[in-house]
C-alpha cells in the first residue's frame, strides 16, 4: 500500500515536472508543474510530515502557483510561447557542453552514495511544535536572513512597478 | 450520493453485526469516511429551498411553491422544486461549445465539487466515541494535527476551479469572472489566514479537536470561553473573507450579473452548471462547520461548562437529557402538526387539484408521526442504562448541536446575501488590502500580547 502510494505519488511529481517543461502553452506548463506541487506534498504525507506537506500545498500549489497562473491569465499572450524552431543550434550545443557532464557527476554521486539506514523518526516529527522550535531555536539566523531577503524583493517589485507606472 | 448512503448503511450494519465494540474497527473506519460528505451532501437542498425561500420572504414574496409529485399534491413548502430542478438539469443536453478548451472546461467543475467536499474532511462531528471495551472512535474523516491548515490548503486549491472555468470558456465574460474570483481568493485567503492565526494563539493548537476541547470554561468570569468570545475582531474578519472565499454576495463579482451576464460559468449549462451550483452551497456548509467548530464551540451543546462531555457520558445524565429532548421534540412536532392542519381550515377550498389536502398529509408526516414516536419513546423506553448507551447518547446529541448551529450559520450566509448590495470591484480589493489586513495584523498582535499576559 505504502510502495503503490508511493510510486503513484512520485510518478505524478515528476511527469509533471516533465510537462512543465515540454508544453508549449504556458497555462498548460503552470497548472502540471501544480499537480507536480500536490503530488510533492502527497509524498511528504508518506514520510509521516503533515505540517510540510499541508504547507507545500498551501503556498507553492495554492499561493505562488495562482499568481503565475494570475499573470498567464491576465496576459493571455501566446505569441511569446516558443515555436518549434526557435531554439538555435548553437545554443543547444551550449546546453549539452554544460548538461552532460553535470548530469554525469549527478548520477554518479547517486550510483556510488552510500546510504545508511536512517534511525526512526520521532514521535512528533513534521508536526508544528516541532518544526517551530527548530525553526525558532537552531534554524534562526536563516530564517530571518531568509525573511529580511523576501522583504527585500518585494520592496524591489513594488519600486520596479512604481517605477513604470509613473 | 447513494453509493455514499450504501457505504454509510453498509457500515452502519458492519457495526452492528460485530457489536459495537474494537471487532468493528473497519466498520467505524468506513462511517468516519461517509459522515462528513454525507452531512454536506444532504446539507445541499435544504440550502437551495432556504435560499428560495429565504429571499422570497426577504423580498416580500410567497417564493417557489407551485412544483408538486403529481397524485400525492405534496409541495412541501416549496422543497419539490429541488427535485423538479434536478430532473431538469440531469436531463437537460450536455452542451459542449466548440470554442472552449475541451480538458479544462470539463475539469473545472469536477474540481470545484472535489475541493470543497475534500476540505470538510477535518472536521469534528461530535467528541469522540469512547467505548468501555477501549475502542475509540473519531468522527472525523481525517485526524491530523494540522486540521485547520489543511482546510486553509484546500481552499486555496479551490480557486484554480473558477479560474479555469473562466479561461477554458474562452469567453471575455467567462474570463474576466475568473480574473476577478482568483484576484478577490487571493486577497482574501491572507484575511482568513490572519483571522485563523488568532485563533491557533488562543488554543494553542492546529488540531480541530484540541481547539472544540479548549472552548470549555469561562473567560473573564463570565463569558464562555467560545471563540467568538475570545476573539471577536477573528470572528468578524473570518465571517468577512468566508463570504468572499464562498463568492456571495456582497462579494459575488466574479458572478456579477449586471456587469459579466454570469461571470465565470457563463459557457456551462445542464449538470456541469448545477456542479458549480452544488459545490457553492457544499461550500458554504463546510465554511459554517469550521465557524462553528473554531468560533462557537464545535460540538458543545451549551456555551460554559454546561452539558459538559464529561457530565453527558455517565448513563443516569444522558437519559435524563435524551428524555428533555424527546419531550421537546413531541411537544414541538405537535404544535406544527395543529398548525398545519389550522393551514389546511383555511386554505382547504383555494385550489381546486389535490394540493387542497397538503395540510392533512403534512400534519400526519411530520407533525402528530414524530410527536407520537417521541412521545411513545419517552414512555416505554427509559433511556441508556449501559456506559456505552450514554456515549452514543452524547455524541447523537453534541452532533445535533453541531448540526443545528451550522444550519443557523447558513441562515446567515443566505441572510446577508439578500440584505447586503454588492461591492464595487475596486472597493473590494480596498477593504481587503488597506482595511482586513491591517486589521487582521493588529488583532494578531493584539491577541498575542493578550495570550502572552494570560488574559485569554
Amino acid at each position: 500500500m505504502h510502495d503503490a502510494l508511493f510510486w503513484f505519488c512520485a510518478s505524478i511529481a515528476v511527469g509533471g515536472a516533465l510537462l512543465a517543461m515540454l508544453r508549449r502553452e504556458p497555462l498548460k506548463c503552470a497548472l502540471s508543474l501544480i499537480a507536480s506541487f500536490v503530488a510533492l506534498a502527497g509524498l511528504y504525507f508518506l514520510l509521516k510530515s503533515p505540517f510540510p506537506a499541508v504547507l507545500q500545498i498551501l503556498l507553492y500549489a495554492g499561493a505562488i502557483m495562482v499568481l503565475i497562473v494570475f499573470v498567464i491569465m491576465f496576459l493571455n499572450d501566446e505569441s511569446g510561447a516558443p515555436g518549434k524552431g526557435d531554439i538555435s543550434r548553437g545554443g543547444l550545443v551550449l546546453a549539452v557542453l554544460i548538461l552532460v557532464p553535470l548530469g554525469w557527476i549527478l548520477i554518479r554521486a547517486i550510483w556510488n552514495a552510500d546510504l545508511p539506514m536512517m534511525p526512526a523518526a520521532p514521535e512528533d516529527f513534521g508536526t508544528v511544535p516541532a518544526m517551530g522550535e527548530k525553526l525558532f531555536t537552531t534554524w534562526l539566523y536563516p530564517f530571518e536572513v531568509l525573511s529580511l531577503l523576501l522583504l527585500a524583493a518585494m520592496a524591489g517589485a513594488v519600486l520596479l512597478a512604481k517605477k513604470r507606472l509613473d | 450520493m447513494s453509493a455514499l448512503l450504501a457505504l454509510f448503511l453498509a457500515a452502519a450494519g458492519f457495526i452492528f453485526w460485530q457489536g459495537f465494540g474494537a471487532e468493528a474497527a473497519f466498520g467505524w473506519m468506513l462511517l468516519s469516511a461517509a459522515i462528513p460528505w454525507l452531512f454536506v451532501l444532504n446539507m445541499i437542498p435544504p440550502m437551495i429551498w432556504m435560499e428560495r425561500k429565504g429571499c422570497a420572504y426577504i423580498q416580500d414574496r410567497v417564493g417557489p411553491e407551485r412544483a408538486f409529485i403529481p397524485g400525492l399534491g405534496l409541495r412541501m413548502a416549496g422543497l419539490i422544486h429541488n427535485l423538479a430542478d434536478v430532473v431538469k438539469l440531469v436531463t437537460k443536453e450536455e452542451l459542449l461549445p466548440k470554442h472552449v478548451n475541451r480538458t479544462f472546461y470539463v475539469a473545472a467543475p469536477m474540481l470545484s465539487m472535489a475541493v470543497a467536499l475534500l476540505v470538510g474532511a477535518v472536521v469534528p462531528f461530535c467528541h469522540e466515541l469512547r467505548f468501555s471495551d477501549g475502542f475509540v472512535f473519531r468522527a472525523q474523516a481525517l485526524d491530523l494535527n494540522v486540521g485547520l491548515l489543511w482546510f486553509l490548503s484546500m481552499s486555496s486549491i479551490g480557486v484554480y476551479s473558477v479560474a479555469l472555468a473562466g479561461w477554458s470558456s474562452n469567453n471575455k465574460y467567462g474570463q474576466l469572472g475568473g480574473l476577478r474570483a482568483s484576484a478577490s481568493m487571493i486577497s482574501y485567503e491572507t484575511v482568513l489566514g490572519l483571522s485563523v492565526a488568532t485563533a491557533f494563539l488562543v488554543h494553542g493548537s492546529t488540531s480541530l479537536n484540541d481547539m472544540v476541547s479548549g472552548q470549555y470554561g469561562t473567560f473573564l468570569e463570565v463569558l464562555p470561553r467560545w471563540g467568538i468570545c475570545t476573539m471577536p475582531v477573528g470572528f468578524v474578519l473570518y465571517m468577512i473573507a468566508a463570504l468572499a472565499e464562498t463568492n456571495r454576495s456582497p462579494f459575488d463579482l466574479a458572478e456579477a450579473e449586471s456587469e459579466l451576464v454570469a461571470g465565470f460559468h457563463t459557457e456551462y449549462g445542464a449538470f456541469k452548471f448545477a456542479l458549480f451550483f452544488m459545490a457553492e452551497y457544499v461550500s458554504i456548509v463546510v465554511q459554517s462547520l469550521i465557524i462553528v467548530t473554531i468560533f462557537l464551540g464545535g460540538w458543545q451543546p451549551l456555551p460554559w461548562n454546561l452539558l459538559h462531555h464529561d457530565w453527558l457520558v455517565e448513563p443516569a445524565n444522558a437519559a435524563l437529557v435524551l428524555r428533555w429532548l424527546l419531550g421537546a421534540t413531541a411537544l414541538g412536532a405537535g404544535a406544527f402538526g395543529l398548525w398545519c392542519l389550522k393551514w389546511h381550515r383555511t386554505n382547504r377550498l383555494r385550489w381546486k387539484d389535490s394540493r387542497k389536502n397538503e395540510g392533512i398529509v403534512l400534519a400526519m408526516m411530520l407533525g402528530f408521526g414524530p410527536a407520537l414516536a417521541a412521545l411513545l419513546a419517552v414512555l416505554l423506553w427509559g433511556g441508556p442504562t449501559s456506559a456505552d448507551g450514554g456515549v452514543f447518547t452524547a455524541a447523537v446529541v453534541e452532533f445535533s448541536a453541531l448540526a443545528g448551529k451550522t444550519l443557523f450559520l447558513c441562515w446567515v450566509f443566505v441572510w446577508i446575501r439578500w440584505t447586503v448590495p454588492r461591492f464595487r470591484y475596486d472597493q473590494l480589493m480596498h477593504l481587503a488590502w488597506k482595511l482586513l489586513i491591517p486589521l487582521g495584523l493588529v488583532n494578531l498582535i493584539g491577541t498575542a500580547v493578550l495570550v502572552k499576559t494570560g488574559v485569554i
